[in-house]
This record gives C-alpha cells, sequence and structure tokens, in this order.
C-alpha cells in the first residue's frame, strides 16, 4: 500500500501544499451576485471586448491567471506546472491561455469537478516534490455552455425549475512550499464516477448527486472524520434540487450534515432575483466562489478547515442524445488555515 | 449471483428516481398554460389584424392578406431576436410563442446570429437549420405523404 493514503480513496498530503495566492474574474450577473464585491474582476459585459464567446472565456480564463501570478509576485517562467480545464470541446480557454503562459502545461477535463481534481494533482505534484510552484485553474462561460450544451442564446425557450446556469468566470489558484500562504491542502478524495440512470440535462444536480453522496462517505469512512469535523462541506455546483438530494442520501449515509455545516457554490454565487432557478453551475462555479469567498475566511481565520468538493456531470450531448445516462463525479479536497 | 447484482441495481436507480422526482421542483402546468394562451392568442389577434388591415386599407385579397400578415409577424419576430427582446418574451410565453410562425422565425434567425463567428459558410450557412430543420424535414414529409393519399382518396 502507497504511504501516503488512507483507506480506499483519500490522500493524506505530507508537506501539506500551501494555496501562495488566488484570482477571480467573473462575469457581470456573478457581478451582481451576493459576493460580487469579492471577485478580483468583474468583467461590464459577456464578450469582454472580443469577438466571439470562446474568444472571451480565452481572455477571462488568461485573466485569472496572470492575476494570480501578480498578486504571489511570481513570473510565469518560474511556474513549473499548469493545470487547468474548462467545458469548451477541447478545453480550449486553458490551452490557449497556456499557449500564451508558456508553463508546462497538463490539460484537465472533469466538467464542473474541474477545480477539485487540479487541485488535487497540482498538491500531490507539490507534495511529491515534482513542481512547485504550480498554477491550477478552470472556468467556464454561459454563453459558450449554453451553444455547446443546449441551444443558440436568443432561441425562445423556458427552462425547467431544475435547470442551471452556468457561470461566466475563472479562478486561479497558486500552489507551492512557500512559507507563508492563504491555505494548506492536507488532503484529497478522488472520487469515482458513479451513474444512478439520470438522463435529463435540465437536472444536472440529480446527476452529480450520487457521486458527491460516494465521495463524500468515501472520505469520512477513510479519515474516520464526521461533517462535525469541516466548519463548511462545500460542494460545487450542486444546485437547489443536487443539494437537497445529497444532504437526504448523506443521512441515509449515517453522515448527516448540519444546515450550518453545509455549503453548496452554485447556491452561493447568484442572487435568486436572477431568475438562475436551481442555482449556477460550470467548472468556474466553484473556482470562482473558491477563490473570492472561500480561500479569504481560511486565510482570516474565519474557518479553519473545510472540505471543498466539486461536482462533475460529465454530459455528453452526443451520447446523451443516444440515450446514454449522465456519470457524475466529485473529488474532495480538504483545506486548512493558518501556517 | 450476477443477476441479483443486477436487480438490486436496478433497484437502486428506481430508489433514487423516486427520491429525485420527490426533491425535483415541478413546472407550473397552470400558469404556463395560462401564459401561453394569452400571449399565443395575443400574437394570433395581431396576426388577424394585420391581414385585415391588408385587405381594408390596401384592397388586398384574402390569400394576399393572410400573406401580409405572416411576413410581418415573421419581420417582427427576426428583429425582437436580433435585438435580444424575443428570447425574454419566449421565456413569458413559451408555447403561446413557439406554435405560431413567429417561433418559427426565432428558430431561423437565432442559429444565424449564433454561429456567425465561425463564418458564413460553415458557421450561419451550415447551422441555420439546427432547430428548424426537423421541423422542415417532417413537416414536408408529412405533406408528400398526404399529398399523395389526397391522390388516390379525394374526400
Amino acid at each position: 500500500m502507497p504511504q501516503h493514503r488512507i483507506g480506499a480513496q483519500t490522500i493524506c498530503f505530507e508537506n501539506r501544499p500551501r494555496i501562495l495566492a488566488t484570482a477571480s474574474v467573473a462575469g457581470p450577473k456573478e457581478g451582481r451576485g451576493p459576493i460580487g464585491n469579492q471577485f478580483d474582476l468583474v468583467i461590464g459585459d459577456a464578450l469582454f471586448n472580443q469577438e466571439s464567446y470562446e474568444q472571451a472565456e480565452h481572455a477571462i480564463f488568461l485573466e485569472a491567471c496572470k492575476r494570480c501570478l501578480q498578486k504571489a509576485h511570481i513570473e510565469n517562467r518560474q511556474v513549473q506546472a499548469m493545470l487547468g480545464g474548462d467545458l469548451l470541446n477541447q478545453i480550449m480557454a486553458a490551452s490557449l491561455s497556456a499557449r500564451e503562459l508558456s508553463i508546462p502545461f497538463l490539460g484537465l477535463y472533469g466538467a464542473c469537478s474541474t477545480m477539485a481534481e487540479s487541485l488535487t494533482l497540482g498538491a500531490i505534484l507539490t507534495d511529491g516534490g515534482y513542481a512547485s510552484p504550480v498554477l491550477c485553474a478552470a472556468g467556464s462561460h454561459f454563453c459558450t455552455a449554453e451553444r455547446q450544451y443546449r441551444f443558440p442564446l436568443e432561441y425562445g425557450n423556458q427552462r425547467t425549475p431544475a435547470a442551471q446556469w452556468t457561470v461566466t468566470g475563472c479562478g486561479a489558484c497558486l500552489l507551492g512550499q512557500g512559507d507563508e500562504g492563504m491555505a494548506r491542502i492536507t488532503m484529497a478524495t478522488i472520487g469515482r464516477v458513479v451513474d444512478m440512470g439520470i438522463s435529463d440535462a435540465n437536472n444536472m444536480g440529480a446527476a452529480m448527486a450520487p457521486a458527491a453522496a460516494d465521495t463524500l462517505t468515501a472520505h469520512f469512512r477513510d479519515t474516520h472524520r464526521t461533517p462535525m469535523d469541516y466548519d463548511r462541506i462545500i460542494t460545487g455546483d450542486l444546485g437547489q434540487v443536487g443539494s437537497s438530494i445529497l444532504r437526504e442520501l448523506m443521512k441515509e449515509n449515517n453522515y448527516g450534515i448540519p444546515d450550518d455545516h453545509y455549503m453548496d457554490c452554485g447556491l452561493t454565487i447568484f442572487d435568486p432575483k436572477e431568475d438562475v432557478h436551481a442555482g449556477g453551475s460550470g467548472c468556474g462555479c466553484s473556482a470562482t466562489v473558491l477563490s473570492a469567498h472561500i480561500l479569504p475566511k481560511l486565510q482570516s481565520g474565519e474557518w479553519k478547515r473545510v472540505l471543498f468538493m466539486a461536482t462533475g456531470a460529465l454530459l455528453s450531448p452526443t451520447t446523451n442524445q443516444q440515450g446514454e445516462t449522465i456519470p457524475g463525479v466529485a473529488h474532495a479536497v480538504i483545506l486548512e488555515g493558518g501556517n | 449471483m450476477e443477476n441479483n447484482k443486477q436487480s438490486s441495481a436496478r433497484a437502486a436507480k428506481e430508489n433514487y428516481a423516486a427520491l429525485v422526482k420527490r426533491l425535483t421542483p415541478k413546472s407550473k402546468l397552470a400558469q404556463g398554460c395560462l401564459r401561453a394562451f394569452w400571449v399565443g392568442g395575443a400574437i394570433c389577434m395581431l396576426g388577424q389584424a394585420i391581414a385585415d388591415a391588408g385587405a381594408v386599407w390596401l384592397d388586398l385579397n384574402s390569400a394576399a392578406a393572410q400573406t401580409l400578415a405572416s411576413m410581418t409577424l415573421v419581420f417582427l419576430t427576426a428583429l425582437l431576436t436580433g435585438l435580444g427582446i424575443f428570447d425574454r418574451i419566449a421565456k413569458y410565453g413559451g408555447a403561446g410563442t413557439v406554435v405560431p410562425i413567429t417561433g418559427f422565425a426565432n428558430a431561423m434567425v437565432s442559429p444565424a446570429m449564433e454561429f456567425k463567428p465561425e463564418g458564413w459558410v460553415l458557421g450561419t450557412g451550415a447551422k441555420l437549420f439546427t432547430i428548424a430543420g426537423p421541423v422542415l424535414v417532417y413537416g414536408i414529409s408529412a405533406s408528400v405523404v398526404v399529398g399523395i393519399l389526397y391522390y388516390f382518396i379525394r374526400w
């Protein structure tokens, strides 16, 4: 058995890699939300001075990465690895940003779980002494996701109450072994792909909740901890429907999560008045909330230890139309404040 | 053994589907129908008003007056789609805006705008019918079938 593992799915980081700096860029609707003033940059319009939304998504991704490096006072040539992804086909926002930054790049696709996936892998690289610092980032854009997964923007249709709104934004974190930072990564639980037969692409929360419950249960079983050991159990983008399903499932598994220990990024980022139905979603949802809201609270000491679990619906419009159901995946990262 | 495993997996999925059904909010059917009724009715009334106006003021015969109504509604929809207003009306009106000719116009104009960044040929040209295509294919196919039937069975 490898020495840094506990239980079936959990890794312990001996050197507890630090998050040295973080930055977030968010769209206008996100900027009007409850945590709007916590983002590093809120863009004025969804095109961000570009000619297409795909270019805008790339520009947002690049801007978040650049700002993160600036805040850490580190040049891009000093960064030894970049791990990131987005929702575009061929993860182009991340790939194009990596082209510009010219940092050794490992592209990731974990749908909306990408931020936790990149932090897990980044922490492994840093902890093992293979690379430091490492840049981890994930982003998404409402307008490109709509086109790819649903309909043209101006097409008139009604969204179902369970549908979620893809977040426009990107969050980036720089991991390393420095002397001080915002928080440390102490553990990670890598999730299995779980599919409970949901095929409704308008109910992603329901597709992802079983994977989230599976990873959380595995984490508590592996570590012999309970939800009370964390100031917050934070899920990525389960939204209203997925969150209530997750908490129901966790109660069945005897790891019930009390209200004041639970938070979902998808329910945090938007003002409910914005008519986003079941809440926010997308890679950028957990990434921007992590960067703008969660890490500052760990740095200030308001929270001591949280479980950050980004949840992904591995939806492909092609296989979905062919009758395949939607597999879900969720990865958990344990973040601790203080030095 | 293998059978047991399969049936317990199926049972778990069925239980889960029941849980999802219980916790997923439902669309408001009555509200949706009411809104579709009045928005759809208003669009049709506008069409009728345009046809009547054409007949009275432009001295059009009934076929030409109806064509004028269709053309005007298609133009207005295209304009409102371009201005980013139509999708808001449709969000409220639902089927009330989809069923009249306005829905078809919107289904043509919105992909034309959406795929413009990929160019006139491979973008707008190739993707123009992504939404309206199935309606045309099956609409025209059905009319061919009905036409053939009508040729043999005059009623």
